[in-house]
């Protein structure tokens, strides 16, 4: 008994034309799609950009100059250069003579002095005695040597060093180009993959070629040890609590709120923070790993206890109906049903977290584990923590403020470390995901 | 589905098990359960019917405190199982559960195993000594579930990968498993189809020989089939409540007449 049977009758209408209204609507659809399409495509356009210039800039860091020499040092030469008032100098006379004869050998003829040795290969004499002091055994025999050329070969080989640019320089001369062009002729000198950006610590300022991301790897790895150690256990059980276990009211409201908060404040002002509290009134050493992880741990904290709590919001209520109903305790419900559904949720979550915090600079300046330069390897597991360190982040921002141009090399490289470690701690996520997913 | 059944289950019923008086129910302001009073017999199949909102899921849920999970929930009055509050101080709901089996409207299995969805239960109560009671008790709960044959080669597959029929009778084999002394089934068919409906249904009627059953159904057809003693419930209150053969022939009260008839609801 509706009023519907006063309606007028309706317009006969055909399904093969394409009214006016539906016109705009597919219209403003097809624009929506478009305006996506872009969207997506430009987003695309400057991860390619961004990859290819940190890949173009970065790959020079890993490859290296190196002289590839074999050396034969009698005992008689050996005794002779121990009498010498310049002892190191006698050595390098004996590295320019074996030069000479072995670029005479090969037909290539190029002149050259001792003052163009030290520039392309630094103090080498020093090195040379060092070696045959450590080992007189080796005294007689002919011993093959790896040596690296200073940095600005390095530039010539990268082709950051032309000669239309060079001015000559006590660190390099025109001339010493032919030399390089010589050796490179006669197979001494060659471009080598540089494992000492990789294994070694930071070197001074004067030496680019001897400085290597090894140990601030090592000091990130022992951040993020403390990272994982504190903020994965503390914010799990902090979001289990809130989540299932908290009565509702204003003041878990009022965390709740705050800890939003505290995922939004910038990560300077956790480092201050770790300056006041850990350093300056808790008096824990300066540049620690240990205090870093502190630090992040606060910073990560947050981004933990938000994605756990969703996760175990996500997990459908007739799951702890069912294990409630069937007698179990509220806490063997979320700990046999409702965990184990969470947890893929939880494991993105915290690697999400720990990533960021592998990449974060800004706290570890205030606590000074950027002014720090680590020159050796921690020794053992308590000085990992405790001894000063840097960290990759760290490392990089140290280098970049460096004078000179062969460490902004290192920098771009240091990035490209950065980014394969962040890259594989998302694949990881993926497949801790994948491994814990199931289906309800 | 015969209709011999009303008769011959006047003869079971002897000992009250479940006895509400003046129960109140409130969420937070509203009044979900008005002064409920009512007697639930041993090894009988109770049925609680009435219009959607009324209140019977609500009341149901009192029986075993499921309703304690619900933050703004109040309950008032007393309920008795044997003679105990349930209510009392001194109750764990954890053990209250255990001796009041739910089988909830929507199937719920754990997605695990169909052997851990049933062994889940007796592991944590500590009803098995060891592996092979346990197989026991998932196999002879899966029987008296009317699954077992369908399931007993893939007791490792997950339970989840059922089809929604089968879901159910595992909720209701793993309620079992517990050896509840009351099944609580909270509109156990309505996401089931006939068939399925007619198969839990069989079961219902076998397990009130060991339980008391009480059953939330929307569907009047299936109280007639399946229950011995119905209990209409209109806006929070119990309206009628006597022998199912009586609500459905020849009922007091003129909304419980109304109701059955199909004029509200």
């Amino acid at each position: 008994m509706t009023d519907a049977t006063n309606n007028p009758p309706r317009h006969k209408t055909s399904l093969h034309t394409v009214d006016a209204r539906t016109k705009r609507r597919n219209a403003s659809e097809a624009r929506f799609k478009m305006y996506g399409m872009t969207a997506i495509l430009i987003g695309l356009a400057f991860l390619a950009i961004l990859a290819v210039s940190i890949i173009r800039a970065g790959t020079p860091a890993f490859t290296r100059t190196v002289f590839d020499m074999e050396l034969t040092l009698t005992q008689a030469e050996f005794e002779a250069a121990e009498k010498q008032l310049m002892k190191t100098k006698a050595y390098q006379a004996v590295f320019i003579d074996q030069l000479s004869a072995k670029l005479t050998e090969q037909n290539v003829q190029v002149a050259f002095d001792g003052k163009a040795i030290d520039r392309l290969l630094g103090k080498i004499g020093g090195d040379l005695r060092a070696h045959y002091r450590a080992n007189p055994g080796d005294l007689g025999k002919p011993v093959q040597f790896t040596l690296p050329a200073s940095s600005r070969v390095d530039g010539y080989f990268n082709g950051k060093v032309t000669r239309d640019t060079l001015v000559d320089s006590r660190f390099l001369e025109v001339s010493d180009l032919d030399l390089v062009d010589a050796l490179h002729e006669a197979g001494i000198i060659h471009s080598a993959f540089n494992w000492t950006f990789i294994t070694a610590a930071d070197s001074s300022v004067d030496n680019p070629g001897g400085a290597g991301i090894g140990a601030s790897v090592v000091g990130s790895f022992f951040m993020m040890i403390v990272v994982l150690g504190l903020s994965l256990p503390i914010g799990v059980a902090a979001s289990i609590y809130l989540e299932e276990f908290a009565p509702k009211n204003r003041f878990t409201d009022l965390i709740e709120v705050n800890i939003a908060n505290l995922a939004a404040v910038p990560s300077i002002v956790f480092g201050i923070l770790g300056l006041a509290v850990f350093i300056q009134f808790m008096h824990l050493p300066n540049s620690a790993p240990l205090v870093g992880g502190l630090v992040l741990t606060l910073m990560t904290l947050p981004t933990i206890i938000i994605s756990t709590r969703a996760a175990l919001k996500a997990v459908p209520p007739s799951i702890r109906d069912a294990a409630l109903g069937v007698g179990a305790s509220k806490m063997q419900a979320v700990f046999h049903h409702v965990l184990p559904l969470a947890m893929p949720g939880i494991l993105t979550g915290t690697i999400i977290g720990l990533a960021q915090a592998l990449g974060e600079t800004a706290p570890l300046l205030l606590i000074g584990m950027v002014g720090f330069v680590a020159r050796e390897y921690p020794d053992g597991l308590a000085e990992g923590f405790l001894n000063a360190n840097s960290a990759m982040p760290a490392q990089i921002y140290t280098w970049a403020a460096r004078a000179d141009s062969a460490f902004y090399d290192k920098a771009w490289g240091g990035i490209i470390i950065l980014l394969i470690f962040l890259l594989t701690m998302n694949i990881i996520a993926i497949l801790l995901r994948r491994r814990f997913e199931r289906r309800w | 589905m015969y209709d011999a059944r009303h008769t011959e289950a006047q003869v079971d019923q002897t000992e009250t098990k479940i006895s509400a008086k003046g129960v109140q129910v409130y969420y937070g302001d509203t009044h979900a359960i008005k002064d409920v009073d009512v007697e639930i017999a041993d090894k009988t199949v109770t049925a609680f019917i009435g219009p959607s909102g009324c209140g019977k899921s609500t009341f149901l849920r009192c029986l075993n405190r499921m309703n304690d999970t619900i933050d703004i929930c109040r309950v008032q009055g007393d309920i008795l199982i044997d003679g105990e509050d349930i209510y009392d101080r001194r109750v764990d709901p954890v053990q209250l559960r255990a001796k009041v089996g739910m089988v909830f409207q929507k199937p719920n299995p754990f997605p695990k195993s169909i052997y851990d969805n049933i062994a889940y239960g007796p592991r944590i109560h500590g009803l098995a000594k060891n592996k092979a009671d346990l197989d026991v008790i998932v196999e002879k709960s899966l029987r008296r579930g009317a699954i077992w044959n369908e399931v007993k080669d893939r007791l490792h597959a997950p339970g989840t990968g059922l089809s929604g029929g089968q879901q159910q009778r595992l909720c209701i084999a793993r309620a079992i498993a517990t050896e509840p002394e009351v099944l609580l089934m909270d509109e156990p068919c309505s996401a089931l189809d006939p068939i399925a409906t007619a198969q839990v249904e069989e079961l219902i009627d076998e397990l009130r020989l060991d339980y008391s059953v009480v059953i939330v159904t929307h569907s009047m057809q299936q109280a007639a089939r399946v229950s011995q003693k119905t209990a209409f419930f209109h806006l929070g209150n119990l309206v009628e409540f006597d022998d199912t053969t009586k609500i459905f022939t020849n009922p007091e009260d003129p909304r419980t007449e109304s109701y059955i008839t199909g004029r509200i609801g």
